[in-house]
């Protein structure tokens, strides 16, 4: 196994003192292809946000092994994009660029060039002078994961990044993600489609605030564990007890 | 014709000063304009009107109607409001807009009270609407210079600045300028507010930032673009205000502002992108 690119060391996090993600630890080797499978509220976006540093542990600790924010690319959930503004797609896209113009570098004809390449890998060639608020959402997304290919990250965090996306643009995406993986990238995408994951995904981790499995994805996807984290209840419990997992295992 | 157009300038010098001071703020105060309402803070320009007023009163009730000390309250006060708003919203508990509703009142309600207690409501007039007739060669300068230092910021913030208003969260995900950008930029308003406020008082000083502004999204589907549009029709807009309100004797800030509201209605009515009277015209539509 290749060296991890990331690393939870009984790490918990949450909200106000509640946990969503409630003491896991492994590793994600270099260039794994990762799903996140679980129901609502079990802590899959708040995983990826930790990751990304968006978030602070409760407790324990998150290892990024020296990636620091540039080599770190997220797609997140809920795109807080103003849809409205006046910008085309064209400009969009090159924001990816970002890690190599900075704040106020200039586009040379080889960058264009290079969101022009983007652009024609999600099939948006035609659409690049349009304002983004002429697309339609499935394009719109496209549109984000022309904008992540060209952040060029070794790091890919991806939530549920096939919402609102007909089936032929997401065997699209699926190609990339195959490809981004084997440039060597490591891929974490939270997913919903079970069916998806079992085709492309070739591990698997189920989370339900703790981790119910994680590992080879038919090791993980069995219809018992399904079926665990198809019972998992989401509340918070307002009157939970302080958790003292911790200490425990110190003192074993 | 060309005699009613030029010789108001020729022969007076107090109108070539108020040309002058309305043309800088042309060039910076609509920029500004255009990135407030593409954040959809159209208006905090006016809260933010409100919120100079005790630092203004201050600095006159301590100097007189020197411009200079009641820039410098007028500025001071706008900042400790938009930093104080723009800091508690970062903690994400309340909206900016709410934080600042509530910091820009406390500023209003302090400055009306020193204002009444100091002072006359002739005053508070005088502080709240200006005098462009009357800018002396220190005003013009620190006119001229908030002018060039804002647009030399915009300039260098202008990338970040807007990604900020598009997808502020990949801004975050992807550099540390996030918060600087959206500090500096509430800098810049403040300043262009303390010097719009020297021409036109602190009411008319946010009419010539936003008009313009809103008026050019009619006209341009990018940013740049409608920085541009938004610039000329200040400059038209503060030339014809200058001259209306000369030949028929009345109030030059508000005819300035209403030269700029009229370019607004105009562009409502007949912009390339979106104008009610293109509507009416329905042209055919396309193949594909």
């Amino acid at each position: 196994m290749s060296a991890p690119a990331i690393s939870f060391h009984n790490l918990t996090l949450g909200y106000d003192r509640h946990p969503a993600v409630h003491h896991i630890t492994g590793e994600v080797a270099q260039g794994a292809l990762l799903a996140v499978v679980g129901s609502n509220g079990a802590g899959k976006s708040t995983l990826l946000k930790a990751i990304v540093g968006e978030l602070k542990p409760l407790s324990g600790r998150l290892d990024l092994h020296g990636n620091g924010k540039h080599d770190i690319a997220y797609l997140p959930q809920v795109v807080d994009i103003d849809r409205g503004f006046p910008i085309s797609v064209f400009d969009c896209v090159a924001m990816g660029l970002w890690h190599e113009t900075g704040a106020s570098g200039g586009l040379d004809p080889s960058c264009d060039a290079r969101v022009a390449e983007a652009l024609e890998t999600v099939s948006l060639t035609g659409l690049a002078a349009r304002p983004v608020g002429a697309l339609s959402g499935g394009q719109f997304q496209r549109v984000l994961f022309a904008r992540l290919l060209l952040q060029d990250a070794k790091i890919i965090l991806l939530d549920e990044p096939f919402r609102a996306v007909d089936a032929r643009t997401i065997a699209d995406l699926i190609r990339l993600i195959g490809q981004w993986q084997g440039e060597g990238r490591t891929v974490i995408a939270v997913l919903h489609d079970i069916e998806l994951v079992r085709r492309y995904f070739p591990e698997t981790l189920l989370l339900a605030r703790d981790v119910l499995a994680w590992g080879e994805t038919p090791s993980v996807l069995t219809p018992v564990n399904l079926d665990r984290s198809r019972r998992f209840d989401e509340a918070f419990d307002d009157h939970a007890a302080v958790c003292h997992t911790d200490e425990a295992r110190e003192t074993a | 014709m060309i005699h009613a157009v030029l010789d108001p300038f020729v022969e007076f010098a107090f109108m070539r000063r108020a040309l002058v001071g309305c043309l800088a703020i042309s060039m910076t105060a609509p920029p500004i304009g255009v990135f407030l309402m593409l954040r959809r803070m159209s208006l905090m320009g006016d809260a933010m009107g409100h919120a100079i007023l005790p630092g203004a009163a201050i600095g006159y009730l301590l100097a007189g109607l020197s411009l200079f000390a009641m820039s410098l309250g007028g500025f001071a006060a706008g900042l400790a409001v938009a930093l104080a708003a723009g800091l508690v919203a970062r903690s994400r508990v309340i909206r900016e807009d709410a934080s600042l509703a509530g910091f820009y009142l406390i500023s209003l309600a302090l400055g009306v009270f020193l204002v009444s207690v100091h002072g006359t409501n002739v005053d508070l007039l005088h502080v709240l609407f200006g005098s462009v007739l009357a800018l002396n060669d220190a005003a013009l300068l620190l006119v001229a210079s908030i002018a060039t230092v804002s647009l030399v910021t915009l300039a260098v913030i202008y990338r970040p600045l807007v990604l900020e208003c598009f997808d502020p969260y990949y801004l975050r995900s992807v550099s540390h300028w996030s918060s600087p950008t959206h500090l500096i930029f509430l800098v810049l308003v403040v300043l262009n507010l303390v010097a719009g406020f020297q021409a036109l008082g602190t009411l008319m000083a946010v009419g010539i930032m936003l008009l313009p502004a809103v008026g050019a999204r009619f006209w341009a589907d990018n940013a740049g673009g409608m920085i541009a549009v938004a610039i000329v029709a200040a400059l038209l807009s503060s030339f014809a205000g200058l001259l209306i309100s000369y030949h028929y004797n009345v109030p030059t800030g508000p005819t300035v502002i209403l030269a700029c509201g009229a370019f607004y209605l105009f562009s409502m009515l007949a912009g390339r992108r979106g104008g009610a009277l293109w509507g009416l015209m329905p042209a055919k539509h396309l193949e594909a």
